[in-house]
């Protein structure tokens, strides 16, 4: 708080006491020390109890050094700052954990080699093989899905935005374009299954992109709907003033206006289905070897390698290894997109904008 | 925004009309075919996703019901899954059972703090900070599900053998947190790892919402002498609860519908443990990824009836944080 200036200057009848600015350090390092003192008497001997009693005290102590100084109101807020704090911290721990571990485990087995090579000639528990096959899957049923789903989602974005207005239909789109954000990967999956089912078909590559496109329309229609709403009317009432028709308007005006926006929008949609398993593994299978094909023959795809190196690998870390790889890979490839996208929308943003 | 203002080709005021229609009809026809092919196309776009979704209602019904109409135990309480032998059996009590239960865990560790750390963002962290860890959180909003399993099964999975024991030494006596020793994939390994899922999701979310609150809200209160807590109390809590209750559901779908973290973590069986400690349970999507392997086609149509079911929940729950959500819509930033 800003007060700490203002303490070693004379007290003033305006304002009450306040604690000088370093408390909450002083008071910090005071709860660690009392911490360990009493876990050392204790003979506790798990660091997450010694990190617990050291916030207990920490919070204990503030509220009651800040409640007999500055009174319970200004407590209060400490214990609140404290606990946010806390908060942050405690999170910060798994999401830092899962980044390092995924890059230090990672980087063992990452090479040239390992994403040059399938997994052909490779049983699980040995070493060596790599991800290509895993790769070039991934690659063509993300490609096949964004070339299904991103026209499909920016035209009904366009109806929502530019034509539908509040009429029924454009109401009972938009709500279920919601509603279909949040349809599990796996429902989308089972769709596409049940569809094979009844057509009495084998696994294939294009399979799992119809899935992956399901759930990559809703994501697309949002973005770029949030994207058309941003552009100002005046383009638009300026463009149909001149007598240019209202689809050449949509075309030429509103879409250029807003591009930067929905590449983002499309690239960040193509990062969350590139991660997506469940669909994958119900409909394209998984495959040792290469196949270059979507449309023949079941097909490997990075998410689902990962998962295949953990389940059936018996416990053998050569094939945790490959899983790390695979996963730093496909996590270096989705942050690729992710700050390529944000490039983009900070590049082309559109001038009157937020 | 208003969009409806500006539909003047569509239908265009009469009065000025004849002349220019007189002048160059041919360019007037050839505007109202292309007009025409864009706002069918568009509209076509939005209907084929409305038929999409109402086709995933219909073919998945359709499947269940074939599985349903053989199964020899109740498709709602039967213990257990037995689809390749004769007569198959098979119930989605566990399934259900567990899936709530995973969901709950998660939501009670993750909303608290994903809300404290949107605070954090929005109100406690030093200016400079706010921009990158909020970029992070997105950042990580977008780790794939499946390496999120691979780390709890790898590296969260060996650190919980302590944390079990603290628990069973001193509250094993409710039942719910008594531990027998097996391997800690159980129930409570499965909701804090959905916790650690959900949170960037949520904390973006509300993040969203805290930034929205009116600045002369927070000012006046700091005028009256108020701390920043009871800023936060009084003016930033009031205005972005229903965007964190829809943020929250927002998570509670993805953590009901999580498969791939759940299938690493957890060592599944059919029985409904008491202890949320003990090693088994299993949720609907976790059992559809590890029993389709080895299911035949009748396996794969029982899998199918226990995804509808999922459907259904996950719908109730989505659409009903979008009705929260659009309830207070003439808040929201896109209208701003």
């Amino acid at each position: 708080m800003s007060n700490a200036a203002i303490v070693d200057k004379r007290p003033s009848a305006l304002r009450g006491a306040s604690m000088p600015k370093w408390s909450p350090w002083a008071i910090a390092a005071g709860s660690v020390a009392v911490a360990i003192g009493i876990s050392l008497v204790a003979g506790f001997d798990s660091k997450i109890q010694w990190g617990l009693l050291s916030g207990l005290i920490f919070l204990i102590a503030t509220y009651g050094i800040a409640a007999r100084v500055e009174g319970r109101r200004q407590a209060k807020d400490r214990i609140a700052t404290g606990l946010v704090w806390v908060a942050f911290l405690v999170a910060l721990i798994p999401l830092l954990s899962l980044v390092w571990t995924t890059v230090s485990r990672g980087v063992k087995v990452l090479d040239i080699y390992f994403l040059t090579h399938s997994m052909g000639i490779v049983a699980d528990a040995q070493p060596g093989g790599g991800v290509y096959h895993a790769i070039i899957g991934s690659l063509e049923q993300v490609g096949l899905a964004t070339i299904i789903a991103a026209p499909i989602g920016i035209l009904t974005a366009v109806y929502l935005v530019e034509y539908g207005g509040r009429g029924r239909l454009a109401r009972a789109v938009t709500f279920f374009v919601d509603v279909m954000t949040g349809v599990p990967s796996i429902v989308a999956g089972l769709f596409i299954l049940s569809l094979m089912l009844i057509f009495e078909m084998e696994p294939f590559g294009f399979a799992g992109s119809l899935a992956l496109a399901i759930l990559m329309m809703p994501v697309v229609v949002r973005s770029t709907e949030e994207m058309l709403k941003l552009v100002p009317n005046e383009l638009r009432e300026a463009s149909l003033a001149l007598g240019v028709p209202k689809w050449r308007t949509i075309l030429k005006v509103v879409l250029p206006t807003s591009i930067g926006g929905i590449t983002t929008g499309v690239m960040l949609a193509i990062a969350r289905i590139a991660g997506e398993t469940a669909p994958v593994l119900l409909l394209v299978f998984g495959n040792r070897f290469i196949n270059n094909n979507p449309f023949e023959g079941a097909q490997q795809s990075l998410p689902l390698y990962i998962y295949q190196q953990y389940s059936q690998s018996a416990g053998e870390n050569t094939a945790y290894d490959r899983a790390w790889a695979a996963s730093l890979t496909l996590i270096a490839f989705v942050m690729i997109l992710n700050l390529v996208a944000r490039g983009i929308a900070r590049w082309k943003a559109p001038k009157s904008g937020r | 925004m208003d969009i409806t203002t500006h539909n003047t080709t569509d239908a265009p005021p009469p009065t000025p009309q004849p002349t220019e229609a007189e002048r160059k009809p041919a360019a007037r026809g050839a505007t109202r075919a292309g007009d025409r092919i864009f706002l069918g196309l568009s509209r076509g776009s939005g209907i084929l996703l409305l038929v999409i979704m109402a086709a995933i209602a219909v073919f998945l019904t359709y499947r269940a019901t074939l599985a349903i109409s053989k199964d020899h135990g109740n498709f709602l309480t039967t213990l257990e899954w037995n689809t390749g032998v004769q007569p198959p059996s098979f119930g989605i009590a566990v399934l259900a059972y567990g899936t709530v239960i995973s969901s709950i865990i998660a939501m009670v560790l993750a909303v608290p703090i994903a809300v404290a750390i949107a605070l954090f963002l929005t109100h406690y962290a030093p200016r400079r900070l706010r921009g990158p860890i909020a970029y992070v959180i997105d950042l990580l909003a977008a780790v794939p599900s499946i390496v999120y399993g691979l780390w709890g099964a790898l590296v969260l999975v060996p650190h919980l053998n302590g944390l079990f024991g603290w628990l069973n030494d001193y509250l094993g006596w409710t039942g719910i947190f008594s531990w027998e020793e097996t391997a800690p994939r159980s129930m409570l390994t499965v909701g804090i790892l959905l916790a650690i899922m959900i949170l960037p999701v949520i904390t973006n979310v509300s993040r969203e919402v805290f930034r929205q609150v009116p600045q002369m809200h927070e000012e006046a209160a700091l005028a009256l002498g108020a701390t920043r807590w009871e800023v936060i109390r009084m003016a930033v809590l009031p205005f972005g609860r229903s965007g964190v209750i829809s943020a929250s559901m927002l998570g509670l779908g993805r953590a009901l519908g999580e498969t791939m973290a759940v299938a690493t973590v957890l060592s599944p069986d059919f029985l409904i443990h008491a202890s949320l400690l003990n090693t088994g349970g299993g949720t609907f999507a976790q059992n559809i990824a590890s029993k389709f392997g080895e299911a035949n086609e009748f396996g794969r149509d029982a899998l199918i009836a226990s995804g509808l079911v999922l459907f259904v929940i996950t719908l109730l729950v989505n659409g009903a944080a979008r009705m929260i959500i659009a309830r207070r819509a003439e808040y929201s930033g896109a209208n701003a």
